[in-house]
């Protein structure tokens, strides 16, 4: 088991108010995420889980059992740090055995466990070195194999990629994955890097300024982000946002700025219908865009002019401006264009996003 | 053709002779290295060897002196008080070390933590260590006068004691004097030392630990000591060093006394080679610190040595 409860959890240093009322229900087997920028309060939350930081007010419960007091040590967790925090003086059996040597366990039962997990993370021939003597993607390795000899009821890891290159990022991150499907623990992974969130998490806790602005499965997160921070966080490259004013021709809503009029789809008309005369704030992923055609109403079409244009190979970012506001468009590579062309793209019409301007909320 | 106008031109203004020595990179390092030489020469290496050309002399103060061999070396295996001083420096160097050690480790582990006031009572601490010690020693020399001890008279006055403790007047209370001077002299440096070798540990291994399920003496004694060890060691070596050759605490407190029983190697050194006047023996008894202190030296590095590299 390992269910992890977050109840109205608050954090104060001093006068900073580092993490405020975060409330988490955290399932058994389940993989949840807490992104955000630098300083949102998401290592604090998970180092309030392990026990390394005290609560300032709130609850947390592992299993049912308000934890709120126990050493770190009594809570059943294991760690990874982002800087591995391997013993340097031990060899990487003693590494992964140290936890288990401390909870007295029998030295077969310990050779056993190391073992197996040795095996599972594919460093049985490493077990003699030193950390020194390891490179940074076998470091990582041996401080999950610390983690896993453990069996414990949660896996809480701290940035665990964010030192290693770009590559060895990409396939550890799998590796974390498959991991999870094989030993099914809890886990509780925090990362400021969007893309590991997306793809790790069951759910994704997106967090900003010590508060949560949105707890869900990663695709909600993208198709329906519930404000503007979390449309601007997730997703790569980031949404494209400009601020137009609600006008109704007719019947018709329009959203205008200086740069184009769209047509707001009928599906949205209801809600934004109490924003007419007002600013509100447009949000159109880049990849929801592309180079108009005749099969595109002209409504749902505007004029802009390419700035830069980036050859990704897979497909083509193009950094347009259209009238004052400068947007990327992720556009098909067998598009041709130049820089300083004119060109008309297209919206998506129902993946057109609208933001309160005021409150940021989504409308 | 070209090629050879080129080098033609660069021959015909050859540069000064200094300057091409200089492009030269050994005799660049010679040059450079020339000034430490001379410096350990006439402060080290010239002061030692005359030191054993002394030693095997009759010199006196304004008498050059015949070779004798080991004569003085043999005299003074035979002298009582430099047996006493032997025993003396070896008692003193060793007490003081372990509780230097350990008071300094212990002050180093408060100071590591964080509270209020962390950098003023890490520059405090050091105040031991800054002050002259033949001043502090002074004070120390005040506070065990037989007749105008403070300690005496706080002792009495709490009703630990009924009558005076004559603290340099008796040999075992005179040398325990001296220890808790040089004590009280040499933690800073242990915890200052180690404090800084403590800041090197990464608060995430204890962290790691308390996770692993160790407790905090657990933490202290498989994770924190074994990689302060070679601060450690460092440390050790320059206070055995130091300490066994010390000087100025017995000088200024007791002067050997009393009857000769607080001696050190230095102080006895000083007593009979410009005191007496003896100066090939005082050379002598000098040398005779070498090569403890060169076994010290060489164990302890070969020791630091093992740990760095494992």
């Amino acid at each position: 088991m390992g269910q992890v409860v977050l109840k109205d959890i608050n954090k104060f240093y001093d006068a900073v108010h580092a993490v405020i009322d975060v409330n988490l229900q955290i399932r058994d087997k389940e993989f949840v995420v807490f992104v955000g920028p630098s300083g949102c309060g998401k290592t604090t939350t998970l180092r309030m889980i392990a026990g390394l930081e005290a609560i300032s007010s709130g609850d947390i419960s592992i299993d049912g059992t308000v934890v709120n007091n126990l050493a770190p040590m009594d809570r059943d967790i294991a760690m990874v740090f982002q800087n591995y925090a391997l013993y340097p003086h031990m060899s990487v059996y003693d590494n992964m055995a140290f936890g288990l040597k401390m909870r007295k366990f029998a030295r077969p039962e310990i050779k056993k466990r190391v073992n197996e997990a040795a095996d599972i993370l594919g460093i049985g021939d490493l077990l003699k070195r030193k950390p020194r003597q390891l490179s940074g993607g076998q470091r990582q390795r041996v401080a999950l194999g610390r983690a896993i000899v453990r069996h414990p009821r949660v896996f809480l890891f701290d940035e665990p990629l964010s030192n290693l290159d770009a590559k060895l990022r990409v396939q550890m991150r799998v590796e974390l994955k498959k991991l999870h499907l094989r030993l099914g623990t809890t886990a509780v992974y925090v990362t400021h890097d969007q893309v590991e969130a997306m793809t790790l998490g069951d759910r994704v806790v997106v967090m900003k300024d010590g508060l949560v602005q949105q707890v869900g499965e990663p695709l909600d997160l993208y198709n329906q982000p519930a404000n503007k921070f979390v449309a601007g966080f997730i997703g790569s490259p980031a949404m494209n946002f400009s601020t137009v004013t609600m006008a109704d021709g007719n019947g018709r809503l329009t959203a205008k700025n200086s740069g184009f009029e769209l047509e707001v789809p009928a599906a949205h008309g209801d809600r934004l219908r109490g924003h007419v005369g007002r600013e509100v704030t447009i949000g159109i992923r880049p990849e929801d865009l592309h180079v108009a055609t005749d099969a595109d109403p002209v409504g749902l079409t505007f004029p802009s002019k390419v700035e830069v244009v980036e050859q990704l190979g897979s497909e083509i970012l193009l950094d347009v401006r259209a009238g004052t506001d400068m947007m990327v468009a992720a556009v098909d590579p067998t598009v041709r264009a130049k820089v300083d062309e004119q060109l008309r793209l297209a919206v998506n019409p129902a993946r057109i996003h609208f933001f309160d301007a005021k409150t940021e909320a989504a409308i | 053709m070209a090629v050879q106008a080129i080098t033609t031109t660069l021959g015909e203004a050859p540069q000064p002779r200094r300057q091409r020595l200089l492009e030269d990179e050994r005799w660049l390092a010679f040059f450079l290295i020339v000034p430490t030489m001379v410096l350990l020469g006439m402060f080290i290496a010239y002061p030692f060897v005359r030191g054993i050309l002394l030693s095997v002399t009759n010199s006196r103060v304004g008498v050059p002196g015949d070779f004798v061999g080991l004569a003085n070396f043999h005299k003074i295996w035979n002298d009582s008080i430099f047996r006493t001083s032997v025993y003396n420096t070896f008692l003193y160097t060793g007490v003081t070390t372990v509780f230097k050690l350990s008071l300094g480790l212990w002050l180093a582990m408060l100071l590591n933590r964080n509270f209020k006031g962390k950098a003023f009572t890490r520059a405090f601490i050091l105040l031991p260590f800054i002050i002259p010690t033949v001043l502090s020693t002074f004070a120390w020399k005040w506070m065990f006068d037989p007749t105008f001890s403070v300690l005496n008279w706080l002792l009495f006055h709490v009703g630990a004691i009924t009558g005076r403790i004559n603290w340099m007047g008796d040999p075992d209370l005179a040398m325990i004097s001296i220890i808790i001077v040089n004590i009280w002299r040499g933690v800073p440096f242990f915890a200052i030392s180690l404090l800084a070798g403590l800041q090197t540990i990464s608060p995430e291994l204890n962290e790691a630990a308390a996770i692993d399920g160790a407790k905090p003496w657990q933490r202290f004694w498989h994770v924190t000591w074994p990689l302060l060890l070679p601060v450690t060691m460092v440390v050790v070596l320059f206070s055995v060093i130091q300490t066994f050759a010390d000087f100025q605490i017995v000088y200024v407190m007791t002067g050997g006394g009393p009857a000769n029983a607080t001696h050190l190697f230095a102080t006895y050194a000083y007593q009979i080679g410009i005191g007496t006047g003896l100066l090939s023996e005082g050379a002598a008894i000098s040398l005779a610190m070498f090569p403890v202190l060169l076994l010290v030296v060489v164990f302890q590095l070969l020791y630091i040595r093992r740990v760095e590299t494992r």
